[in-house]
């Protein structure tokens, strides 16, 4: 019992951590999303990357899919309340409850109302790419994955 | 003994007397200075440095106006016309929009620059279902021929010269402005504007693409025939670096990537159009980045120029020298902006904005601060626009042409610029042209690895950003932002309801039949069949939706 209890969380310890990284809606500014796709694969992080034009049907398609345990997305179109707000709705429908990261280009007040919608973290221009993998990390860890 | 060698003689005197003790007292604040692409930038330049490269003053610079064109396309230059002041602007509903433009054209702006949303650059109407979040949110949606109605009104279009930023849907978008001008009695062979029309760098680096490269070539190149028979006054493509800044692209690299599309579109029009060089390469534009790195970017442009001139006289044989002048359009680095201590960006603008003037642009837009956060408001674009005007009337840098020839760094740089620029293209061509190249990934690699490299660089605090790794502050940027509002979107797809209710059903369905017999015979010019379908009121989904089914989508590797 306890032995395999043991194995049971070493197997947890030792599953790479597993990020999506897509571009939310029809936007296709992906230098940031590339960026950090990037700076998680050099943290060690196992990152699937969508790529642009991704419904949230497919993000969240995806997150099943890939057992993922956390998702980023990037929007730049302004359209990140509707997109987002979309987002979650399906994730909870589907049961699926890992953290939502979400970067581009978002208005200070809008920052807040993602959040209070269950976004985990916001991160804006001129985040440092450290600071963005310590939050992947962090928020996973935080919902019990790993 | 030569001038040169005994300026070499006194040189080495100097470093040695003067220099050497002075470093020793006070140290250089780097081992090195590099530019952003890399080259190392030395302490002092003097005719030494363009002796070392046998420069020549009538074979690297000439004369503005002539070959090689690199003091800039125009004898003139600004002393006769200034450069066209030009905001990127567009959002929401037709109306919103209408506003904003004569808003612009009110406090000074010499042209207008439509920006669409996203369904209408990707051939969605706003009533798709993947549409719905984008309506009017990064530029005006444009469904149909209604919409363009009610953006021009009030606006002669047949004075203001446009630029349209549309590249999948640009026949669309373009046949939607032929018709409303027509309908006030405006010809097309009299219309003034550039259309983006470059599909290449969509699959590099901006990504609205929609279908596949070879007929998304064949579209692009069949407007660009189109208008040289047609639309003689008409700028049919904007062969476009900005974005492969915007995604990375060091300065040779965005100079490269674009002359190296360029070279695609030519060869693409001689094959399919079969009209001569000179017929329509005097209507191919350009577009570049102005970032901050000031002497950098003035030597880009200068060497965009001179490398253009090369090519067409060259490769291609043209002989009007209209064909080989480079005439472009200059954005300021959007990436360069911060969403930190914002008003910064106001200095960053300027100075951006400087190095397209003096570099020698034909049309200038320039970013507003308030951009990292979210669309500029009017206040922020007076702004903009402010800076333009303070350049063109206050500053004397427009009073005469290319004020920084002779300079014997500024020389260097645009050889050393253009010397790197070739080696790039010279791969493009040994990987057999840039669209092969593309499928490849080989200019989508090397932008994202520039990307990265200067994420990483900024990181360790070696590309300094003031706000954000340099003088930073503990702050939550208060600023007024524009938000769309989002009953547009209701508005724009009860419009166009109605419109697709009031058609002639018969005419409708067989031009889209016309059209689609076009697109799947690939001698015909896809540009008319798609005019006709835009006069019968076809809107821009439903002929997207044909081509759709006749040539199929993309869908890119992706490369990260």
């Amino acid at each position: 019992m306890i032995q395999s209890q043991v194995e049971a969380s070493k197997k947890i310890q030792s599953k790479k951590l597993r990020a999506i990284v897509a571009k939310l809606g029809l936007d296709g500014h992906d230098r940031g999303a590339k960026v950090v796709a990037r700076a998680l694969r050099d943290a060690g992080i196992e990152v699937i990357y969508l790529g642009v034009h991704q419904a949230p049907e497919d993000v969240v398609e995806a997150a099943l899919e890939e057992d993922a345990d956390v998702v980023g997305v990037s929007i730049l179109s302004g359209s990140h309340i509707e997109l987002v707000s979309d987002l979650l709705k399906l994730m909870k429908e589907k049961n699926l409850s890992i953290p939502v990261v979400v970067g581009g280009i978002i208005p200070p007040d809008d920052v807040e109302e993602l959040k209070k919608m269950g976004v985990y973290e916001v991160l804006g221009p001129g985040t440092p790419l450290r600071r963005i993998v310590e939050i992947y990390k962090k928020a996973a860890e935080e919902c019990g994955r790993k | 003994m030569s001038d040169v060698s005994k300026l070499r003689e006194k040189l080495k005197e100097w470093e040695k007397e003067v220099v050497e003790p002075i470093l020793k007292k006070l140290p250089e604040r780097k081992a090195k200075f590099l530019t952003e692409e890399g080259i190392e930038v030395r302490r002092l330049y003097t005719p030494a440095e363009l002796a070392e490269r046998n420069w020549n003053y009538l074979e690297r610079l000439g004369f503005p106006g002539s070959y090689p064109f690199t003091r800039g396309p125009y004898p003139t230059m600004y002393r006769g016309r200034p450069w066209t002041i030009r905001q990127y602007a567009g959002y929401g509903s037709a109306e919103d929009t209408n506003t904003r433009y004569r808003y612009l054209l009110s406090i000074g702006q010499t042209g207008l620059s439509m920006a669409f949303d996203l369904p209408t650059q990707l051939g969605l109407d706003p009533d798709h279902k993947l549409a719905w979040y984008e309506v009017g949110k990064v530029g005006v949606s444009m469904p149909s021929v209604v919409e363009m109605d009610i953006v021009f009104k009030d606006i002669p279009m047949g004075k203001i010269s446009t630029s349209m930023t549309i590249n999948a849907t640009a026949i669309e978008v373009l046949s939607m402005y032929i018709a409303v001008a027509e309908s006030r009695g405006v010809d097309k062979s009299t219309l003034t504007g550039t259309i983006q029309n470059d599909i290449l760098k969509e699959y590099i680096a901006r990504n609205n693409y929609i279908y596949p490269p070879e007929p998304s070539m064949r579209y692009a190149t069949d407007l660009i025939i189109y208008a040289a028979k047609n639309m003689p006054r008409w700028n049919s493509i904007s062969i476009s670096g900005y974005h492969f800044e915007e995604a990375g692209a060091t300065p040779a690299m965005e100079i490269a990537f674009t002359l190296a599309d360029a070279i695609e579109y030519v060869k693409w029009v001689l094959e399919r159009g079969k009209i001569p060089v000179d017929k329509f390469a005097p209507r191919l534009s350009f577009f570049f980045a102005a970032r901050t790195n000031l002497f950098e970017q003035i030597a880009k442009f200068r060497a965009a120029r001179r490398m253009w001139a090369k090519i067409m006289k060259e490769r291609f044989g043209a002989k009007n020298p209209r064909s080989m002048m480079l005439r472009f359009h200059t954005q300021t680095a959007g990436v360069l902006l911060t969403a930190q201590q914002p008003l910064v960006n106001l200095i960053r603008t300027t100075i951006q904005a400087l190095a397209a003037v003096l570099g020698g642009t034909q049309s200038l837009h320039v970013n507003s601060y308030d951009e990292a956060l979210s669309l500029p408001t009017e206040e922020s674009v007076k702004l903009s626009i402010r800076v333009q005007q303070v350049l063109l009337y206050e500053s004397g840098v427009a009073d005469t042409v290319d004020p920084l020839a002779g300079s014997y760094y500024i020389e260097w740089l645009t050889d050393e610029i253009e010397e790197r620029a070739w080696k790039i293209i010279d791969e493009v061509d040994r990987l057999g042209g840039m669209i092969r190249a593309i499928e490849l990934g080989y200019p989508q690699r090397e932008i994202a690895r520039s990307a990265y490299e200067w994420q990483v660089k900024v990181e360790k605090g070696e590309v300094p950003v003031i706000g954000v790794n340099l003088f930073a502050e503990e702050e939550v940027p208060s600023i007024k932002v524009l938000k769309v509002d989002p009953e547009v979107r209701q508005r724009v797809i009860e419009r166009l309801r109605k419109f697709r209710a009031q058609r002639d059903q018969t005419k409708l369905e067989s031009r889209l039949n016309a059209l689609r017999r076009a697109a799947e015979n690939e001698e015909d010019n896809i540009f008319d069949p798609i005019l006709e379908a835009v006069k019968a009121k076809a809107t821009l989904g439903e002929i997207s939706g044909v081509l759709r089914e006749a040539w199929g989508e993309w869908r890119a590797p992706e490369v990260f």
